[in-house]
């Protein structure tokens, strides 16, 4: 399934968030959304969701599907939430309840979308678990956040986020808030759940390392305009934007990013 | 504290990219990050209420020893204070009288006796009333008990359901009429709401019973706990529980609208901050309806700052009963209390000042129990 956002406007308080957004994301191929901090990034990833801030104004089309996500009801958006759509935050610390357990978390929405019994639910999300590579799967579902490391916690949010089996997931900063020593592996797992269930994944990050490492399509953003998009070799090796060639420039190593411009890389040291 | 990294995935050929080998890869089967509560033996939760009441037995202890030095720290002589004019000028009545009530041994000895009478539940003879405090104690404390216990009930459901609320409606008509009436429960004098009450409802309206706490004419249910309202309904005495009902109603309203005040307030603040929180996003981006979000996710965070509130709030509402006490004529321990500090009845002010000290203690041990109960990372540590 394809989400299309096409001319996407949102206006806060009369000021202009975004102002024509247009992205495009396929089945089974990640795509990367860069940009500097505040030009609208986390805005167009919650505008999908329904979850823009109070007196937030949206116009355009998001569409999955062929079905316009901006005119459902209530109701049926939140069916789209969670069962279709899945959101992973930046700091997983935080968007975890840490007074709930971590099978409570995984489960809810499974039984409440999926209608599955408390033990089938158990069933899955231990499976899901084990599949973000929990380790004791079985015993981490009694557990509480507060009781697994940041980077285990990024892949609960994952597993949370998977647990209905949503076509699309929205990851904004997946990796923002860990330590460069876990990201790499929180990002491998991504690209992999990408490709064996095929995810259509929209990877929010302002780090062009993670992006030439894992996305399949890269687009940037500035002052709620997506101002360059195109498979990444392209678009990392000849910019055509001379904001994204600025940001290119601004890489601390100032590498050129992904050589050998076929096929997908290794989500390998791409993790500063 | 390693992760598992990258054992799982088919293996994709390296690029220049991957700078040469796995960044982080300890292997499979890593331990998880933290173990969990360490079993010591026990439910965590046991553990963690036996430590609780433990630390309320050794703080109970302490007010015993606080309540009878600041007793005997009063500037005032309980002999001058109980003895007739005639009987002080008497050396021989006066010692009689101070020998009588082992006022005549040192502080430390007669500390001990106090101790040594708690264990039997004795707690001296008031000199006023002439009959053990404990009996005294034992008339006066359930009232006054069922008076706050039924405004501290009124205040949570109300002000819980008030503030959730002015949050969720935040600027529109509720949050404002919610607004001013909080304020107007915060400001408002107890003593001067309940003189007004008393003449409103009673006096003009006669809607409400006057003084006591149920009709005489239907005397009272048989003593079990000392609550008329539920010794009516244990007793199955439906005249008696709606006669006493009516009594109670209210000078515990009277009693609650600050409390109500304060926690509409406060629920308020705490649903608005949890409503901004990162999960609570995040359990919307689950697509859960909105009322297990509003009770699972946000309700479950504020009930903490709740808690903590209710439990200082009922502090308040214990001290302001002496006052409404008064004017509802309800046969309470704050009108006891008032009688005997001011004949320096001092068995009677020990007795008094013990039970209020060890009914706070319940409280907060109550509110540490809450915490322990509601948040994991409490009861885990
Ligand atoms: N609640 C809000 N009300 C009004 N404006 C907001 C609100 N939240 C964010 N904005 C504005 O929206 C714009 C886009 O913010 P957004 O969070 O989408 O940026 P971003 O690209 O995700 O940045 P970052 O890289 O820092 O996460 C910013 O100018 C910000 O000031
Ligand atoms: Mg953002």
């Amino acid at each position: 399934m394809t989400l299309d956002i096409t001319g996407l406007k949102v206006t806060i308080g009369g000021k202009e968030i975004l102002r024509g957004v247009d992205l495009s994301l396929e089945a089974g191929r990640v795509h990367g959304l860069a940009g500097e901090s505040g030009s609208g990034k986390t805005m167009t990833g919650l505008a999908v969701l329904g979850l823009l801030p109070h007196g937030a104004r949206v116009s355009g089309g998001i569409s999955l599907g062929g079905r316009d996500l901006l005119a459902l009801s209530p109701k049926e958006l939140n069916q789209v939430r969670g069962g279709e759509v899945a959101m992973v935050f930046q700091d997983p610390a935080t968007s975890l309840h840490p007074m709930l357990t971590i099978g409570r978390q995984l489960t809810e929405h499974m039984r409440h979308h999926l209608r599955l019994g408390k033990a089938e639910a158990k069933a899955r999300a231990v499976d899901l678990l084990t599949k973000v590579r929990i380790p004791g799967a079985e015993e981490a579902y009694g557990r509480f956040p507060h009781q697994f490391s940041g980077g285990m916690r990024q892949r609960i949010a994952i597993a949370v986020a998977l647990a209905c089996s949503p076509k699309v997931l929205i990851a904004d900063e997946p990796t923002t808030a860990l330590d460069v020593t876990v990201q790499a592996g929180v990002l491998r797992l991504l690209r992999g759940l990408c490709d064996e269930l095929g995810l259509a994944v929209l990877l929010v990050t302002h780090d062009l390392g993670v992006m030439s490492a894992v996305a399949d399509e890269v687009s940037v953003m500035k002052d709620g305009l997506v101002v360059e998009t195109g498979p990444r070799a392209r678009v990392l090796r000849e910019p055509s934007h001379p904001y994204t060639r600025a940001l290119l420039d601004s890489l601390p190593d100032h590498q050129e990013p992904a050589q050998d411009g076929t096929g997908r890389d290794e989500p390998g040291e791409g993790e500063r | 504290m390693q992760e598992q990294e990258g054992a799982a995935l088919p293996p994709r050929p390296a690029t220049p990219l991957d700078g040469g080998g796995e960044p982080v890869s300890p292997g499979p089967g890593a331990p998880p990050a933290r173990p969990a509560a360490r079993r010591r033996g026990g439910h965590p939760l046991a553990r963690f209420l036996v430590r609780r009441i433990l630390m309320a037995v050794l703080l109970a202890w302490g007010i015993t020893l606080v309540t009878f030095v600041l007793t005997n720290l009063v500037p005032g002589d309980p002999v001058a204070a109980n003895l007739g004019q005639r009987a002080l000028g008497d050396p021989a009545i006066v010692a009689q009288w101070r020998a009588d009530h082992g006022l005549d041994k040192p502080l430390w000895e007669q500390y001990l006796l106090h101790l040594q009478g708690l264990t039997h539940g004795d707690l001296g003879t008031s000199q006023q009333s002439h009959r053990p405090v404990s009996e005294d104690l034992a008339e006066f404390v359930p009232a006054t008990l069922e008076l706050a216990g039924a405004a501290i009930l009124v205040s949570l459901v109300l002000g819980v359901a008030f503030g959730v609320v002015a949050a969720l409606r935040r600027d529109r008509l509720p949050d404002h009429l919610l607004r001013v009436l909080s304020l107007i429960g915060i400001s408002v004098p107890t003593f001067w709401l309940a003189l007004v009450a008393f003449y409103v409802f009673f006096y003009r309206l006669q809607i409400t019973p006057g003084s006591g706490r149920v009709d005489p004419a239907l005397g009272a249910a048989p003593g079990v706990t000392g609550l008329q309202t539920v010794d009516a309904l244990l007793a199955g005495r439906w005249d008696i529980f709606v006669s006493a009902a009516g009594h109670l109603i209210t000078p515990a309203l009277v009693l609650a609208l600050y409390t109500i005040g304060l926690l509409t307030r406060f629920t308020r603040s705490a649903v608005l901050e949890v409503l901004g929180q990162d999960y609570v996003r995040a359990a919307r981006a689950k697509g859960l309806p909105g009322r297990v979000i509003l009770f699972r996710y946000v309700l479950r965070s504020a009930l903490v700052p709740i808690i903590t509130v209710a439990g200082l709030a009922f502090g308040s509402l214990l001290s302001g009963t002496v006052l409404v006490e008064a004017i509802f004529a309800w046969p309470g321990v704050g009108q006891y209390a008032y009688k005997s500090a001011t004949t320096l009845d001092l068995p009677a002010v020990m007795g008094v000042g013990l039970v209020v000290g060890i009914v706070y203690l319940v409280i907060n041990l109550i509110v540490d129990v809450l915490y322990g109960i509601i948040d994991p990372r409490v009861r885990l540590q």
